[in-house]
Formats: structure tokens, C-alpha cells, sequence
């Protein structure tokens, strides 16, 4: 339903490189063949990967105490989410079935009645085009596991068990469900944190009386915080901010968020020098 | 739990099923993609400043359109953010500090 171009973000030539590991696990050349990545060899792994009982175990238990901490955010968007007016089966249906915490967050502060669908649907697709080169950063470690596996896993991933992943497969380990296990351990305290965010809001009478109503702008503060990439961020986040406060004040909706969001991604795209 | 916590608008489901849609679709497309076709470090770039970008975009207006309790607040939650990298801390400081600076603005 979305095109890529409907970015307006891809216009340029290409340079040549993949370019999507950070750091040096895809220095085997990019895939230009469509079954190339069946022949390559990874330099980067001490051994083989494979997908077992035990990598999924260790996934798991790693990613626990993580898991714990973002459901920080679970009960946070569970608050959110029922001050929009979502009911506790509805907030735990979005939270098993999306797990992208930053976009549902979004989600339900669009929330509106009528549901702006398109404009929900549109903006959760630019907050997680991320995942997409996230996900395409762990191919050189993947390219020996079956699609399901490969797909199966990649459903699960969100920021932090993608981060201890790429750890995990860049110690030459050879893991390969780890994603899996962490994601599992990752879906299981988002979810019960998002019930919990739930009820908890629902206790709660008027949320201005008890600075509830600044719940949301607290979580986003928080995450600019999270996401703030030293001075590469200040440029961008410069774009964002002007661009969404005069659109804001000009056109009618929430495209002001979209908006400062693209325009701040089109700049990087124009002033990237390599 | 009553009754209409577990209600389940068809409507609402629907938008749900919609955002898990495209959702995966990003999660899967990378590495999908990445194994047929090249992308250009150039729009790599572009796309790692959406999320920190969208964020500023949402939280811009709204703090602009609140007032200095709310400033105040946003500044204790940032605070409080960097130097303990706790989210339950922070937004308790947050919503702490906005009840208070309410009070006496």
C-alpha cells in the first residue's frame, strides 16, 4: 500500500557499496545476484551459524533483563493507549502483533475519532522503515538459514534485542536463533507490560489532575534522549523541529509529523558526502 | 475485569492488523531486499534519522503549544533521562514535576 517512493527519499543515483553493516561484517561484497548470497563466504564468523535449541535459549535469558527495563515503556503506552480509548484487549492485541514500541506510542497519540487510519497506518511505516536496515544488517550472518528462519526471527526483532543480536552474532558465536529467543523474551514483557500500562490508567480518574496528560510528551522527551546521536542528530533534528512547528500552525491534521520526519531525512539524503 | 476491557472494535482491529502489516513488512523487506538489490549508503543515511526525527516532530508542537510547567517538566524528564537512562524514573519525575510546576505557575 506504501511505495517506497512515496518517501521521496530514494532519488538519487546510488553509490556502490551495500553499505548496511556497521561495521566491517559486509566487507564480502553485496548480494547482486539473486542467489549470490548461497556462494559467498563470511569472514566475519568463527563458526558456522546455526539455528538451535540452545542459541534460542541464550537469546532468551540474555535478553531478559532488557526485556524488564522497556517494559518501562509497555506500561507507559498502556496509560497512553487508554487514554485514547483503547480497550485492554485492543492495547494488547496492538502490542503482540506490531512490538514497535516507539510507533505504537505514535499510534495512539493519532488516535482520534474518526481513526485517522491512513495517517496512522502511514506514519508507523516511516518510524519502522529503521527495522528495514537493521534487519538487512544481520544478512551476512543469516544467509545460511532456511527464510522461515530467517523471516520467523526477523518478526520478533525490536531495537534492543536487535542490538544484543548483532553483539551476539559479531563475537563470532554462531547463534543463530538468538534473535528468536531474545524476541520471544522481548514480546513477553511487552505485552504483559502493555495489560499492566492498561488497567493501570484505567484506575486513574482524570488524568490532567495528576499530570497524566503529560505522560506522552514525557515518553517522547525520553526517547529523543535515547535516540539523540550526538552532533550527527543536531542538523536533522534542527530540520524536524522548524519545519513541524510551522506546519503545524499552517495546515490542518497531524502531517506536521510526517513532514518534519521526511524533511529531515531528504536534507541528510542532499547533504550526504560519504 | 469488565466486560468492555476485553470489547474489540472491528474498526479498531482492522487498524491494528494494518500497522502489524507494515510493520513486518519493514522488519522482513531489509534483509528480503538486500539479498536481490543494492541501497545506496546515501539513502541509508537519509533513513537513519527518521525515528529521532519524527520524535522532534511530534514533541516540537507540543510542547511549543503548552506552557512553562510544561517546559519545566519536559526539562526534568530530560535530565533525569541522561543521567540515569531509567524510562520509569524519568516519566515519574516528569509527571511529578508538572503537578508541581502547576501549582505554582
Amino acid at each position: 500500500m506504501v511505495e517506497r517512493d512515496g518517501t521521496g527519499l530514494d532519488e538519487d543515483g546510488g553509490a556502490e557499496d551495500v553499505g548496511l553493516g556497521r561495521d566491517d561484517e559486509t566487507g564480502d561484497g553485496g548480494p547482486e545476484k539473486p542467489d549470490a548470497h548461497r556462494e559467498q563466504p563470511v569472514d566475519a564468523n568463527r563458526e558456522p551459524v546455526t539455528f538451535g535449541l540452545e542459541g534460542l535459549r541464550t537469546g532468551f535469558l540474555t535478553a531478559t533483563p532488557v526485556a524488564l527495563g522497556v517494559g518501562g515503556y509497555g506500561i507507559a503506552f498502556g496509560v497512553l493507549a487508554h487514554q485514547a480509548g483503547l480497550s485492554v484487549a485492543e492495547a494488547a492485541l496492538m502490542s503482540a502483533t506490531v512490538l514497535a514500541g516507539a510507533s505504537q506510542i505514535v499510534a495512539v497519540e493519532l488516535w482520534a475519532d474518526p481513526i485517522p487510519a491512513a495517517t496512522i497506518v502511514f506514519t508507523v511505516f516511516a518510524i519502522n522503515l529503521r527495522y528495514s536496515l537493521m534487519g538487512a544488517a544481520l544478512q551476512p550472518w543469516f544467509q545460511h538459514l532456511s527464510p522461515k528462519q530467517i523471516y520467523g526471527s526477523l518478526v520478533v526483532m525490536a531495537d534492543e534485542n536487535w542490538a544484543l543480536t548483532m553483539r551476539e552474532l559479531a563475537s563470532g558465536s554462531g547463534r543463530g536463533a538468538f534473535l528468536l529467543g531474545s524476541g520471544i523474551a522481548m514480546w513477553l514483557c511487552w505485552v504483559a507490560s502493555t495489560v499492566l500500562g492498561t488497567i493501570a490508567g484505567s484506575a486513574v480518574g482524570d488524568p490532567a489532575r495528576y499530570g497524566f496528560d503529560f505522560v506522552l510528551a514525557a515518553v517522547f522527551v525520553a526517547l529523543a534522549v535515547e535516540l539523540w546521536d550526538g552532533r550527527s542528530s543536531l542538523h536533522p533534528w534542527l530540520v524536524a523541529l522548524v519545519v513541524s512547528v510551522l506546519a503545524a500552525q499552517t495546515i490542518p491534521g497531524r502531517w506536521y509529523i510526517l513532514l518534519g520526519g521526511l524533511a529531515a531525512a531528504a536534507l541528510e539524503v542532499i547533504r550526504f558526502d560519504g | 475485569m469488565t466486560a468492555e476491557s476485553l470489547s474489540l472494535d472491528p474498526v479498531v482491529v482492522g487498524v491494528v492488523l494494518a500497522m502489524a502489516v507494515v510493520t513486518a513488512v519493514t522488519k522482513v523487506g531489509g534483509i528480503w531486499l538486500v539479498r536481490r538489490v543494492e541501497v545506496s549508503e546515501r539513502l541509508e543515511a537519509g533513513l537513519s534519522v527518521l525515528p529521532g526525527a519524527i520524535v522532534i516532530a511530534i514533541l516540537a508542537p507540543e510542547l511549543t503549544a503548552g506552557g512553562p510547567a510544561e517546559w519545566g517538566a519536559a526539562g526534568v524528564v530530560l535530565i533525569v533521562m541522561w543521567r540515569t537512562e531509567s524510562i520509569l524514573l524519568a516519566l515519574c519525575a516528569g509527571v511529578l514535576g508538572v503537578v508541581l510546576f502547576r501549582a505554582v505557575v
